[in-house]
């Protein structure tokens, strides 16, 4: 493996990287504050992918200039957390954060399934495609092999600000310090006035509209089908079981690790290619079992 | 007294089953279709369910299948191979259907065909493209009313071969599945036969869904092979193909796409000219032969009105079994002397049947299998459509490229040389021909 392929193999690892860690930030981010490990997070996704791909399809169709593309994707993100987040946390989740976690497990493995549905009831099972946003800011051209400005340029930076975004609300904004503070310790937080149920909302919008967001985004690389956010949801917990759950950091650093082993496998042995995820989730959880980054938690009686 | 009463509600049942066996006219012919309605595969199922039901309902007008309305009964094999068995059980059990077409999954052909012939009911494999069930095995109540993958993969090396004969290098890039595989298996075994100059320079099996293959284009816009083969669809071969050409790979090599019929209208312009696309067959909505008949002009035209697309060719293959139906229970019919036939006759009348739905006749031999033409071409952009249409297209005829009664796909293949590829016959259209 020479310069130029080792190279082309950083770039197209790191562009993977981001898709995936867009979706695994938010699924680690309710997991850390909610303790729910939400498997409905991968129907966000889709459904994020979806409406930017069918609403974008019919707006530039009938003529709307094509810099919409990003604004659309902001506005399925929110659609996303909010018309369906919101609900699914007020009504839902929150009768259940007291049971156990197999049946929490299951309702939101309920939810999925219903999603599923619910996407084939609106959208049918053709593929939807619909590339305006990348298509706008056209090639590049490195060693000799083209690139789109928007895999290469643009992921990167969007996740990039996504998780500097996120660090900088956690830690220096009140919403962000109150989320922490939940996270915590619920109960002394709940005893000085800290409206956790709020709080539990807030997070849960903001971890659904990032997965739409990563939906959203990817839309404009690939076909939009049915079944694209069950794959999605089980890399995406390789990439949190890697990280440590509720690692948000440890996040961004699992999952540029599974996209550089897998765009490696690529070059080396393309057979082994499906496997990387979950090998290296494997060696790491062999010997961290609480992930790169995890904490382990003293149980609190 | 009660061993009497046993006795004679017995007798009463064989009388009854008796003469229902003297095969009386039923009030409706019914039939068990499986198809994917959901998952991936769903890009076909709809399209060929929503051909059936034109179809059956302008049979019906015209009277049936000798006079005798036809009614059909769908599963969904996205449902799972476990859920398509029970149903085709309940189907030929319960409902009592006189036939079933099962099923477009080769996977689901394979567990079906043995069960059709343990409930020795009828069975056409419309859509499945695996060649190797009636080589590996002999069966009374199993046909395919279609060509399968031996004949499709040959045509696109030979149609490669007779529109680039001087290519060198050559890359796959096919889903990671029994399909994928073995298509691959096909091609390279006949490519190897017929130019065994030829390069493979990489192969690729990406995880069937796979939304990302930009790493696998980084590559081959690296090594710059001058062919690429995808016998991907759906939803995979969308992706592969727009990755590919946002990325200007198709600028740099030849797509080979047997199955890309399926995808054209949905590709638009990311597919762009001098790319190689096949449909399984003779399959194409302005088929050259086919375009100008009146009949075949206005289904294509009801179908794009009721389905918002034009017909691919899981469409051709529901044509084809439907009218293979027709002609099997027609022809048994007449041997029957004008009777209505018994299931057994009309399996008998399976043997050689010739019937033609939208494409050109195909005919059914003597171990089951169809002989059906193939067809490709390759894209150009026409007036009047905003996505690729087929050019410089080539008509294969069926029965040379079909491996032979009795011989083994893989093994027959590598037995072709220069004279197999000299003798091959065909006949070539341009777009607007």
């Amino acid at each position: 493996m020479n310069a130029q392929l080792f190279a082309l193999a950083v770039f197209d690892g790191v562009a993977y990287a981001a898709l995936v860690f867009m979706v695994a930030v938010g699924l680690t981010l309710i997991f850390g504050v909610l303790r729910i490990l939400n498997v409905a997070h991968g129907s966000f996704y889709a459904i994020g992918a979806y409406l930017t791909a069918s609403i974008g399809g019919a707006i530039f169709a009938a003529g709307y200039a094509p810099w919409l593309a990003l604004p659309l994707m902001f506005l399925a993100a929110a659609i996303v957390g909010i018309v369906l987040g919101g609900p699914i946390e007020r009504l839902l989740l929150r009768r259940i954060y007291a049971k156990e976690d197999a049946l929490q497990l299951l309702v939101t493995f309920a939810v999925f399934m219903i999603l599923e549905d619910v996407q084939r009831l609106i959208w049918g099972t053709q593929p939807y495609f619909e590339a305006t946003a990348l298509q706008q800011l056209g090639n590049i051209e490195v060693f000799g092999v083209f690139y789109t400005t928007y895999q290469l340029v643009v992921l990167p930076l969007v996740a990039i600000t996504v998780l500097i975004s996120l660090r900088l609300f956690l830690r220096k904004t009140l919403s962000g310090k109150l989320i922490l503070a939940v996270t915590e310790d619920r109960e002394t937080a709940t005893a000085i006035g800290i409206d956790a149920d709020k709080v539990y909302l807030l997070t849960f919008v903001v971890g659904a509209a990032l997965a739409g967001f990563g939906g959203a985004l990817a839309s404009a690389t690939t076909s939009v089908v049915p079944g694209m956010g069950a794959d999605m949801i089980v890399l995406s917990f390789a990439v949190v079981a890697t990280a440590g759950l509720g690692q948000i950091e440890g996040a961004a650093i699992a999952a540029l690790l599974i996209g550089l082993g897998r765009s490696f496998a690529v070059y080396l042995m393309p057979e082994l290619q499906v496997l990387i995820p979950y090998l290296i989730m494997l060696l790491v959880l062999l010997v961290r079992p609480e992930g790169l980054f995890g904490v382990v938690r003293t149980r609190k009686i | 007294m009660r061993r009497w009463l046993t006795l004679a509600a017995s007798a009463a049942v064989l009388l009854s089953t008796a003469t229902a066996s003297a095969a009386e006219k039923p009030d409706e012919l019914k039939i068990g279709i499986t198809a994917f309605l959901s998952g991936p595969a769903s890009v076909f199922g709809e399209p060929a369910k929503a051909a059936a039901d034109m179809m059956i309902e302008e049979m019906n007008a015209a009277g049936g299948i000798g006079g005798v309305p036809i009614r059909a009964f769908f599963v969904d094999e996205g449902a799972g191979g476990e859920a398509v068995l029970s149903e085709y059980r309940r189907l030929v059990q319960d409902v009592e259907v006189d036939a079933m077409f099962a099923s477009i999954s080769s996977g689901n052909c394979n567990k079906v065909a043995p069960l059709a012939e343990d409930l020795k009911v009828l069975n056409f494999m419309w859509d499945c493209g695996t060649q190797r069930i009636f080589e590996e095995n002999d069966y009374r109540y199993v046909f395919r009313t279609q060509g399968n993958a031996t004949p499709e993969m040959l045509s696109t090396v030979l149609y490669l071969l007779k529109t680039k004969p001087d290519f060198q290098s050559i890359a796959v890039v096919n889903q990671d599945y029994a399909w994928g595989r073995d298509s691959w298996a096909i091609f390279s075994t006949a490519l190897k036969a017929l130019k065994p100059d030829v390069e493979v320079v990489a192969e690729f099996f990406p995880k069937f869904g796979t939304p990302d293959f930009s790493t696998e284009i980084s590559r081959l816009q690296a090594m710059r092979p001058d062919v690429i083969l995808s016998t991907s669809w759906g939803g995979d071969l969308d992706t592969f193909v727009r990755q590919a050409s946002q990325r200007g790979l198709t600028n740099t090599s030849t797509l080979v796409l047997p199955l890309a019929e399926s995808s054209l209208e949905r590709l638009g312009n990311a597919l762009p000219p001098g790319h190689i696309v096949g449909g399984r067959g003779d399959h194409y909505f302005l088929h050259p032969e086919k375009k100008s008949d009146p009949e075949f002009a206005e289904f294509v035209e009801a179908f794009r009105e009721k389905t918002g697309a034009y017909p691919i060719y899981p469409v051709f293959h529901m044509s084809q079994a439907l009218n293979a139906l027709k002609a099997a229970y027609e022809k048994a019919i007449e041997a029957n002397g004008g009777e209505w036939p018994s299931h057994e006759q009309v399996v008998d009348a399976m043997q050689g049947l010739k019937f033609q739905g939208l494409g050109r006749e195909v005919q059914i031999r003597s171990d089951g299998q169809g002989i059906e033409a193939m067809l490709l071409g390759t894209t150009t952009k026409a007036d009047g459509y905003d996505f690729a249409v087929l050019d410089n297209m080539m008509l294969f005829d069926g029965g040379q490229i079909t491996t032979p009664v009795g011989e083994v796909s893989l093994e027959w293949l590598g037995t072709l040389d220069q004279d197999f590829l000299d003798g091959i016959e065909v006949e070539s259209f341009s777009h607007g021909q």
